[in-house]
């Protein structure tokens, strides 16, 4: 079965051999687009979050052959610059496995809300789990995001530390 | 259909760190050349110099750089272990065993085989070396011999065109097991003698103390998975010259190789490791996972091999943090000063020994926290059974035993009528304490005597909470910040709201005369008429940040912006392992000894006359292993303290817990990376509360329960408290500029300093961890 998409922007087809194969197998390993994350393949991490039609959904949980047709945005097509500037400057990468999944959820976050609260960030990345960062500076980078979009110079993430020798 | 695009390992190129401004290109072939390892190790160095704050620099030592691997890793373009490829490359799948004990009468691989697309199936009779490897102790089967000693361990290996093949194929494996009866019991294992070290700690003569105040009580605390998002991965290439080459996601590439090369029966040389994309560690790439498999199945079928194991496997594939029973019994004298400590530590290390025996040493070394006490009574074990094996995770063995002695500390403070802070105050180490190891505490700046007593600095740090007030409850409440959040659970009845602390203490560094050194080689040369400094290491960047920390250390050092990272391979000397938050200090010593060697070069050479390079091998002081009979011993090179208050809304009714701040102060000796430190000191604390409050792998007579993560919780953004942080800087004259381990010590105190609080929130005892709901509500007499 042979399935077209647009990815990122640019028109790909993909032949599947199982009805069931995820978008993200497709994507990763079939098309070679290793830009999204696979931490768990049980929609559990957010690692492997896309926009499908602008929508966030789990692309492990997303059968490729539903998508005939559809627009699918990766972390390489769907996250502002600023978005990404903000999360190197405050820290929000670690390890960064987790990082492609987040800055796609953070970029939807930001397309509904131009400045959410702490309580509606939290809500709204609940589904994005990271092992490294304890989410901190990860709502420090999209507080400076939605500042830096908003047109205001980028503010750097307020350093929490007073170093007291 | 597109070809899968040939994706090169991160290795290839070197990693760019241009400093400020836009990231340079990598650079081309000729520079990229590896700066040899020395043939012989040169003599050890110390870091010069020392303490002290650098000059500042523009993206030197003290600043937060952007991380050189940063621009990649928010464009998707950054390569993990799991996202390799290599033309013509076959997946590779373990069949493991669904049996926490049994023997193995027979495999049958030929149904396997005879699946078109089916290129290997291996079983311990194809090993072509060893048959066994291990960090410590080479016990762990490559494949099973005869019998299995845990449920999840490798049976056989299977190499196919892909990995849904080589899964289908591993279910055909027919495998005749005889079930054994498992022993599951860590307590029974110990008194059968069954155990991978035993460590008593003796000092004084606890028996014949009189005490004011005695507490006595047992503690349990569940198995932690360090679930790493990025799972266990890799890939494996044969050589022309019949050796193979191989990218892995490991903590320490240098050991794996000592472990690899045995096993496949190749001489080192024919073996080339270099370290794929991490995507964190925590101590479960310590432990080798897919590297000789693959290995074995590439050398097989002379075409590269990947593997990566999906989460479940993940859970199986690597060693966790041992679950741990704990009797401790804490006696103080009137004035509230300790008076004697027993303790009796059993440590489940499951299967195979792993690291256990490290384990047990920091257990029973650490096992009464920074407090100074003159009778003491230890004994400590690591038991043999068939539960999943159990090995680093970050605080190592130091994590088990903070949850009992600090919650003891709590349960004699208020028996004495002390606060918590004041009873930890008064026993403090200081400046010239011994641990119960008779370890002096030393490295601490003797001129800030305290009224003419000397300086404790975990004093100092207990004392900085004054300035730091606990959140006041808000008045109208919005009911998702209530425990229960968006399942509007509860309108605020039966919510109490509870303040505790933690101390914890960690030795940084390997203990007990392990023979810890890093390398690191530095060449300055110029490339288009620029000065850039290259950097070779092999140390593991696992997302602590240090990649950048080597570029701050060589731009500090040497005063050049561009600096490059070459690849992280064998082809470095040993940077040791990218835990005991030891790589700032090792390689981060090494890399600054390299540069002062180079420094010390260019003083009567010119660049435009050629490069300059040296390799400097760095070791820490030595230490000694501990006394087997009395524990006594200098058996830790550095110590690092963390104090954690934890405030908590805690549903009384429901057993619901919601932590709503973490405040914390930690010593670090000197502030390398800001930005970097306080991402360590979050991370390390939210690995604490995990374990406080939800994380735990259920096993069931030797099986796996939860091999998800669905059914293992890890915290998300939700269940994390917004933290606050202040940063003591007590240099330690004898690392490099004076730094401090920083990774390990939050993942300590944060999770006593959690149940603290839900202790006073609810009243209970809490000796087991995690927290559950139905530990707060038992005693209302029904089930949750
Ligand atoms: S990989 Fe899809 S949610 Fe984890
Ligand atoms: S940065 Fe490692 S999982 Fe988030």
């Amino acid at each position: 079965m042979r399935v077209e998409m647009r990815i990122d922007g640019e028109t790909a087809a993909a032949d599947i051999d199982r009805p069931g194969e995820s978008l993200l197998s497709t994507l990763r390993d079939r098309l070679g687009l290793y830009g999204t994350k696979n931490a768990c393949e049980q929609g559990e991490c957010g690692s492997c979050t896309v926009l499908l039609d602008g929508d966030p959904v789990c692309s492990c949980l997303v059968a490729t052959a539903q998508c005939e047709g559809r627009e699918v945005k990766t972390v390489v097509g769907a996250v502002p610059r600023p978005v990404r500037d903000a999360f190197i400057a405050c820290g929000a990468v670690q390890c960064g496995f987790c990082t492609p999944g987040l800055l796609v959820s953070v970029a939807d976050l930001l397309d509904r809300e131009d400045d959410p609260s702490d309580a509606v960030i939290r809500e709204a990345l609940a589904g994005n789990l990271c092992r490294c960062t304890g989410y901190e500076k990860i709502i420090d980078a999209v507080h400076a995001a939605a500042e830096a979009m908003a047109g205001a110079p980028p503010v750097r993430a307020a350093d929490a530390t007073e170093a007291t020798p | 259909m597109p070809e899968p695009a040939r994706h090169e390992p991160n290795g290839r190129a070197a990693i760019t760190a241009g400093a400020p401004g836009p990231i340079a290109p990598p650079s081309s072939e000729p520079f990229a050349a590896p700066i040899a390892a020395p043939k012989s190790p040169t003599p050890p160095t110390r870091a010069a110099g020392g303490v002290g704050t650098p000059t500042p620099r523009t993206g030197g030592v003290g600043s937060s750089p952007a991380r050189p691997e940063a621009e990649a890793k928010v464009n998707g373009a950054f390569d993990y272990a799991s996202d390799l490829s290599f033309p013509g490359m076959l997946w590779g799948h373990t069949l493991r065993s669904p049996h926490p004990r049994a023997r193995l009468r027979s495999i049958d691989t030929a149904a396997a085989r005879a699946i078109p697309g089916v290129e290997a199936v291996l079983t311990a009779a194809d090993v072509p070396g060893k048959l066994h490897y291990g960090l410590i102790e080479d016990d762990q089967p490559v494949l099973s011999l005869g019998e299995v000693n845990y449920e999840g361990e490798p049976v056989a290996i299977v190499a196919a065109a892909t990995l849904d093949l080589a899964r289908r194929a591993a279910e055909r494996i027919e495998v005749d097991y005889e079930l054994l009866e498992p022993r599951c019991d860590p307590e029974e294992a110990v008194e059968a003698g069954d155990f991978f070290r035993y460590q008593p700690v003796r000092l004084g003569d606890p028996e014949s103390q009189v005490p004011a105040a005695v507490v006595a009580r047992e503690y349990v605390v569940g198995m932690q998975d360090q679930a790493p998002l990025g799972p266990e991965s890799g890939a494996a290439v044969p050589t022309a010259d019949g050796g193979v080459e191989l990218h892995v996601a490991t903590q320490w590439v240098h050991s794996d190789l000592e472990q690899i090369a045995p096993c496949l029966g190749l001489e080192p040389d024919r073996i080339h490791m270099a370290i794929a994309g991490i995507g964190g560690a925590f101590g479960a790439r310590e432990d080798l996972s897919v590297q000789v498999h693959m290995a074995m199945l590439a050398l097989a079928t002379g075409r590269p091999v990947k593997m990566m194991y999906d989460r479940a496997e993940s859970f199986w594939g690597h060693v966790h943090r041992h679950p741990a029973r704990m009797r401790y019994e804490h006696a103080a004298d009137a004035d509230g000063k300790l008076l004697y400590v027993k303790a009796r530590i059993v440590l489940d290390g499951g299967a195979y020994a792993s690291t256990t025996e490290a384990v047990v040493g920091n257990a029973a070394s650490l096992a009464v926290g920074p407090y100074e006490v003159e009778h003491v009574s230890v004994d400590a074990w690591g038991a043999r059974t068939n539960n999943p094996p159990c090995g680093a995770m970050r605080g190592f063995g130091g994590v088990q035993t903070c949850f009992a002695y600090e919650s003891q500390m709590d349960a004699l403070a208020e028996a004495l009528g002390l606060s918590p802070v004041e009873f930890r105050r008064r026993n403090a180490v200081a400046q010239g304490s011994k641990l119960i190891t008779g370890q002096v505490v030393d490295a601490y700046d003797p001129d800030r005597a305290d009224n003419g007593k000397p300086f404790s600095p975990l004093a100092d740090m207990l004392g900085r909470f004054k300035d730091l007030p606990v959140p006041a409850v808000p008045a109208g409440r919005d009911i998702v910040d209530l425990p229960g959040g968006t399942g509007n659970t509860t309108h605020g009845e039966g919510v109490r709201r509870g303040v505790g602390y933690g101390v914890g203490l960690k030795n940084v560094c390997y203990s007990e005369g392990f023979d810890d050194y890093s390398t690191a080689g530095v060449r300055l040369e110029l490339v288009d008429g620029q000065t850039v400094a290259f950097v070779h290491t092999a140390a593991a960047e696992v997302g602590q940040g240090h990649w950048s920390l080597q570029t701050q250390i060589v731009r500090t050092e040497l005063d050049v912006d561009r600096v490059e990272l070459l690849p992280n391979d064998t082809k470095a000397g040993s940077a040791g392992s990218s835990s005991a938050s030891r790589q700032s200090y090792m390689t981060g010593g090494a890399v600054k000894a390299a540069c002062e060697a180079v420094r010390e070069l260019l003083q009567d050479h010119d660049l435009a006359d050629g490069p300059v390079e040296a390799t400097r091998v760095f070791r820490h002081r030595a230490t000694k292993p501990m006394d087997p009979v009395t524990g006594q011993g200098e058996s830790h090179v550095q110590l690092a303290l963390c104090v954690h208050r934890a405030t908590v809304d805690v549903d009384i009714e429901l057993g619901l817990v919601k932590v709503v701040d973490l405040t914390c102060v930690q010593d670090v000796g000197k502030i390398m990376n800001p930005v970097a430190l306080e991402g360590q000191i979050h991370g390390g604390s939210a690995q604490g509360l995990g374990l406080a409050v939800m994380e735990e792998m259920i096993t069931e007579q030797g099986r796996v329960r939860n091999a998800s993560f669905t059914d293992y919780l890890i915290p998300t953004i939700l269940d994390m408290p917004p933290m606050r942080l202040r940063i003591v800087e007590n240099a330690d004259p004898e690392s490099p500029y004076g730094l401090r381990g920083a990774g390990e010590p939050p993942t300590l105190s944060s999770t006593p300093a959690i149940v603290a609080a839900i202790r006073d929130a609810t009243g209970l005892a809490l000796t087991q961890i995690p927290v559950r709901p139905e530990h707060l509500t038992a005693h209302l007499g029904r089930q949750p």
